[in-house]
């Protein structure tokens, strides 16, 4: 395995593999500059080159890379789970409880999502599941009346966490945006400092609008972190290098299966090479 | 955060104004603009690869580079090989001529729309092809799946196979087919589990399903907002059971698209449907202009 010097032909190469992990082209085309102005023509071996793109990636990533804790005081924290349809939500939102339960946290769910289809009975299965208290209402329900509730009971029974699922809904909806705004109106009544996060759950299998997901969901219902679903499949989500660029908002934690252990912390450094290609 | 195709090559041809004829390098220039288009509509890479070759040489010989508005010469160029490559102008609906029950059986990845799709799929079989359809959930795997089919099935009228908890899905599978004879239905839907193409043991469980129902129609549903990953997801179901068709969902979200192209040119198969909303009658036929305008940002 010899060394090559590094030239326009393997950059060429660099980026096609950063357009193929979803960087999209612009992200791609800087990750590109800046490896050519560090060591264009310098001797490379194809595993250095690998782990140089790594580090430029894991560069941008690693200032992202932070947890939900739970700090809230008075309790509960409340935490807002929002994104498009499909995206991974509710799953999620298990997989979050179960998460802080091993950590000693007394968790509560609500069920804001009354529109879909058993969406309630999906997350009352996992509530039961994982012995977490659930909040729910009728179907076709108001959720801002349900996330009312919930923050009564869980500031009644001293939980430490409150989950809220909420219905999935793309971001060019804009009466569906607006729902979400007002359930953020209904838990500041109850405390200002509610939802205290906002987490915004993409899908690793989502290409660049991933992006417009972010700027809108930020702008409408001021999101404060974001969760990566699906990254057990073959999508490498490098959507979330062009995300940390644009945005700087902080990742928490990505999905790699459907159940509930299934959920990581967000290493930077570990999806950044998984990003590059580095075995 | 995009620019328009017709933006991108007025930028690129503007400076050639007024210089007279245009050369070869010109219109691969332009070719460069079209790549990054593609590219932020989520087109996938070796599609986009094949596309501008198709276009380049189709663009090199025509008479683009003595027309006077290239720009837009270009354009139609990319357009019309965009819509060809999506089908052309034929939309292409479901094949029910069979001995009923006639099986239409889901697949896709999670949360890429099948369930909803199968109730809307059902609606429609009964008010644009008027035959009796019934629905059958096989995911076993989805807390309240089954359940989420059989609500869906309530609101639009159409049957259900009863739910018997435990059942694993070759033989719900089994059973459906059984009863959609015994009650003379023309249509059985069989909708299942999301899974991963990587995952083998739901993948073989797929193959088992399709093997003991034969199914006229398998139908691939894909999420509108797909990226790059669209042509591993082609590929492997492709591999792996018969598919007939694409049904494309989220198509009312703002997404260009660009999985549309991907997936029809990986499978090969026409694309038989649009998803465009969440309510049940939220289906459309497939319109290749249409996805092509918008792949393109026009
Ligand atoms: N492979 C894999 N599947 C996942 C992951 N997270 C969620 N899923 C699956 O994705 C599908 C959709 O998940 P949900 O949690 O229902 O998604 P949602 O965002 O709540 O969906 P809506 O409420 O309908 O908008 C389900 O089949 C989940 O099992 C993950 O990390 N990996
Ligand atoms: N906006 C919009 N939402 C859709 C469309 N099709 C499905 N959905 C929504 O997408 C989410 C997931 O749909 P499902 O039908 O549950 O997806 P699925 O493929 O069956 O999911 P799994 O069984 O978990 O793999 C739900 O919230 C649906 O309401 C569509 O065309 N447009
Ligand atoms: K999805
Ligand atoms: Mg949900
Ligand atoms: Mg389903």
């Amino acid at each position: 395995v010899g060394t090559a010097k590094l030239d326009d032909t393997t950059l060429d190469d660099v980026e096609d593999a950063l357009i193929l992990s979803d960087l999209g082209p612009s992200a791609a085309a800087r990750i590109r500059a800046k490896l050519s102005e560090k060591r264009f023509g310098l001797n490379i071996t194809e595993q250095e080159l690998k782990e140089a793109v790594a580090e430029e990636i894991a560069e941008i990533l690693r200032p992202v890379a932070k947890p939900i804790e739970i700090v809230a005081f008075p309790r509960p924290q409340v935490i807002l789970v929002i994104g498009v349809n499909g995206s991974g939500k509710t799953t999620t939102i298990a997989k979050l409880a179960h998460w802080f339960q091993e950590d000693d946290y007394s968790v509560m769910l609500a069920a804001g999502d009354t529109f879909r289809a058993a969406a309630i009975g999906q997350l009352a299965t996992w509530a039961e599941r994982i012995g977490t208290p659930i909040i729910r209402g009728p179907e076709g329900g108001d959720p801002a009346s349900i996330v009312f509730d919930g923050v009564k009971a869980a500031t009644a029974q001293g939980i430490d966490a409150l989950i809220v699922d909420t219905a999935g809904r793309l971001q060019n909806k804009r009466e569906l945006m607006d729902e979400l705004e007002k359930i953020r109106r209904v838990l500041g009544r109850l405390n200002p400092e509610a939802p205290h996060d906002v987490v915004l759950v993409l899908d690793a299998t989502n290409g660049q609008n991933a992006l417009s997901q972010i700027e809108t969901f930020k702008e409408v219902a001021g999101v404060t972190g974001l969760i990566m679903t699906k990254l057990d499949g073959t999508a490498r989500g490098g959507v979330l290098v062009a995300a940390a660029e644009q945005f700087g908002l902080p990742i928490h934690a990505i999905g790699v299966g459907e159940t509930i252990d299934d959920l990581r912390p967000f290493d930077p450094d570990l999806v950044a090479r998984v990003i590059a290609g580095v075995a | 955060m995009f620019d328009s195709l017709s933006d991108r090559l007025g930028g690129v041809f503007d400076g050639l104004r007024g210089r007279g004829a245009l050369r070869e390098q010109d219109v691969r220039d332009a070719m460069r603009e079209v790549r990054i288009a593609l590219l932020e509509a989520d087109v996938a890479l070796p599609v986009v690869r094949r596309f501008i070759d198709a276009v380049t040489e189709r663009a090199i010989g025509a008479d683009v580079l003595k027309s006077v508005t290239p720009g837009q010469q270009v354009i139609k160029i990319v357009s019309d090989e965009l819509v060809e490559m999506l089908g052309g102008e034929e939309t292409v609906g479901l094949d029910l001529e069979a001995k009923p029950p006639v099986v239409i059986m889901m697949v896709g990845l999670q949360g890429s729309g099948k369930t909803t799709s199968t109730a809307k799929l059902a609606k429609f079989i009964r008010e644009k092809h008027g035959k009796k359809a019934m629905m059958a959930s096989l995911d076993v795997n989805r807390p309240a799946a089954q359940e989420q089919l059989k609500v869906l099935g309530e609101q639009i009228d159409c049957l259900t196979l009863p739910i018997v908890q435990g059942q694993q899905p070759v033989d719900i599978a089994r059973r459906a087919v059984e009863s959609a004879k015994l009650q003379a239905i023309d249509v059985l839907l069989l909708d299942t589990a999301g899974r991963l193409h990587v995952d083998e043991a739901l993948m073989a469980e797929m193959k088992a399903v399709s093997a003991i129902s034969a199914p006229q129609e398998v139908l691939l549903v894909v999420d509108s907002l797909t990226g790059q990953d669209a042509v591993n997801v082609a590929k492997s179901f492709t591999d792996e059971v018969p598919l007939t068709g694409v049904i494309l969902t989220r198509m009312d979200g703002d997404a260009r698209g660009g999985a549309a192209l991907s997936m029809r040119h990986v499978t090969g198969k026409p694309i038989k449907f649009a998803g465009t909303g969440e309510k049940l009658d939220a289906l459309e036929a497939f319109h290749p202009k249409r996805v092509a305008d918008r792949i393109l940002g026009m």
